[in-house]
């Protein structure tokens, strides 16, 4: 069962309509325990990096997933703020975020290019992560972001956008994934991202961490 | 590289989509989720709805209506109409819109833009604003002044210095309506709507007057970001209504960049 972190800012709903339609059981969780069946949980996201990590801390989210996700290994998918925030550390607000992903997050140059990055993007896929492998090639997703993620290596790069610069448009790091583009959002490509994400054989994650 | 937005607008009356021509003369269209998972199978960019009797009524915004709207429609939703507080905002957002448009309510009470900018972020904030194009003077150096409540009354604001502030106070994207082109199909006001992509470095939106598939691309020719639609796609008033297919077939050829159409599945 999918848990979709239901959180004071997050758009939930919209995740749910998405996994509804794709016939995938899942559950809105507004506190961490509040439902066993949970096995993959995604991470949805609209607001700032401060107010998100304020009100998982609140919810004692932290702590949970810390033990869930790094310790477990269950799957987690990230959206928009959901993938910022895997990361060390925000310049928005200038937070420190889960960093279970090492790199940082950064604005946008207004003097180079219009902020927010609104619109659909293409994304380059990189990688031999399973995740990335249900991307549609150098195909077209939904972006609002004014901040933007980079990680330390380009290991967990999975896919590439490019707007003024080049930037993390998703990342995987063996159970962790995570998209910036909203995949609820992007209409077919992106409803086949978050499928897969849902279907994801938890074993082939574990054999990631083998190698 | 980013696309330039092909989006489609409806304004919803008593529950129906309803199409008027510079404001008036509503004529009834049909049903707003119906609608909308039409255009979402077309492969529109992104539905913008209004509600647009709820800040008149003084009521809160139709939010069953948002839901049905958005339950099978797996493209960006903006939601206006209505709109007073945080609260407001927040249960447009859990009904699945994921921006929020202010209008009438950012003039008169500019303090919203910057909380629901801090709450949600500034992406989530769009600021829409309807210009009538008039004198020039020492007041409204643009030529263009800010009507609110359905262009039925007139702020004194100048369009461009309005879209700074809008700006400043925290909005993400400022939506351009003409209200003198509204519905006539005569283009967009591409005057007013360069002044304010140069005044900003928001994403702009042009609105009101598209009639021809030539108009948005000459939207994006002056810096905007996404041209708004509504006659052209549905309009009993028009003749032939075009696909977004065939729309964004036309704006292919004109040489813009636009995300290309699904192939049929």
């Amino acid at each position: 069962m999918i848990g979709i972190i239901d959180y004071r800012t997050g758009n939930s709903q919209s995740i749910s309509y998405a996994l509804e339609h794709l016939g995938v059981p899942h559950a809105l969780v507004a506190k961490p325990g509040e439902c066993d069946e949970v096995d993959r949980y995604i991470l949805p996201g609209v607001g700032a990096a401060g107010v998100t990590m304020e009100s998982l801390a609140q919810e004692g989210w932290i702590d949970h997933l810390n033990e869930k996700i790094l310790g477990d290994g269950q799957p987690f998918l990230g959206v928009c703020v959901g993938l910022q925030v895997l990361f060390e550390h925000s310049a928005e607000g200038d937070v420190e975020c889960l960093g279970w992903i090492k790199g940082s997050v950064h604005e946008f140059d207004r003097s180079q290019v219009r902020v927010p990055h609104m619109g659909w993007n293409n994304v380059e896929v990189r990688g031999d992560h399973p995740f990335s492998r249900s991307f549609t090639p150098d195909g077209y997703y939904y972006f609002v972001n004014s901040y933007f993620a980079r990680p330390t290596d380009d290991v967990s790069l999975v896919g590439v956008t490019t707007y003024g610069q080049e930037f993390a448009a998703a990342v995987a790091h063996k159970n962790i994934m995570a998209t910036q583009f909203h995949t609820e959002k992007s209409a077919r490509a992106g409803l086949q991202v978050l499928k897969a994400f849902c279907d994801l054989d938890v074993n082939d994650l574990k054999d990631l961490d083998a190698r | 590289m980013l696309a330039n937005r092909l989006i489609a607008c409806f304004d919803v009356k008593d529950g129906r989509v309803t199409k008027a021509q510079q404001f008036q003369d509503n004529i009834d269209v049909g049903d707003p989720a119906e609608l909308a998972d039409r255009l979402y199978h077309e492969d529109v960019d992104e539905i913008v709805i209004y509600d647009i009797m709820a800040s008149a009524q003084k009521r809160q915004i139709d939010l069953a209506m948002i839901r049905r709207a958005a339950h099978r429609t797996f493209v960006p939703l903006t939601v206006g109409g209505g709109i007073r507080h945080l609260e407001d905002m927040h249960e447009v957002l859990r009904a699945g819109a994921e921006k929020i448009s202010i209008d009438s309510m950012a003039v008169r009470n500019p303090q919203i833009i910057t909380e629901g900018s801090v709450e949600f972020g500034r992406q989530c904030i769009v600021l829409s604003m309807q210009v009538k194009r008039v004198e020039k003077t020492a007041t409204i150096p643009s030529g263009y002044e800010i009507a609110i409540d359905g262009a039925r009354t007139y702020t004194g604001m100048d369009a461009v210095e309005w879209a700074r502030r809008g700006q400043d106070l925290g909005a993400g994207e400022i939506v351009v309506n003409s209200i003198d082109r509204d519905g006539t199909g005569s283009g967009y006001d591409l005057d007013i709507t360069q002044q304010i992509t140069e005044a900003v470095s928001l994403p702009v939106i042009a609105s009101g007057g598209a009639g021809l598939v030539s108009h948005v691309a000459d939207a994006f020719r002056i810096g905007a970001t996404g041209a708004i639609t509504s006659s052209m796609l549905y309009s009993p008033r028009v003749e032939h209504t075009l696909t977004v297919g065939e729309m964004k077939a036309q704006l292919g050829e004109l040489g813009e960049r636009v995300r290309p159409v699904h192939s049929a599945d």
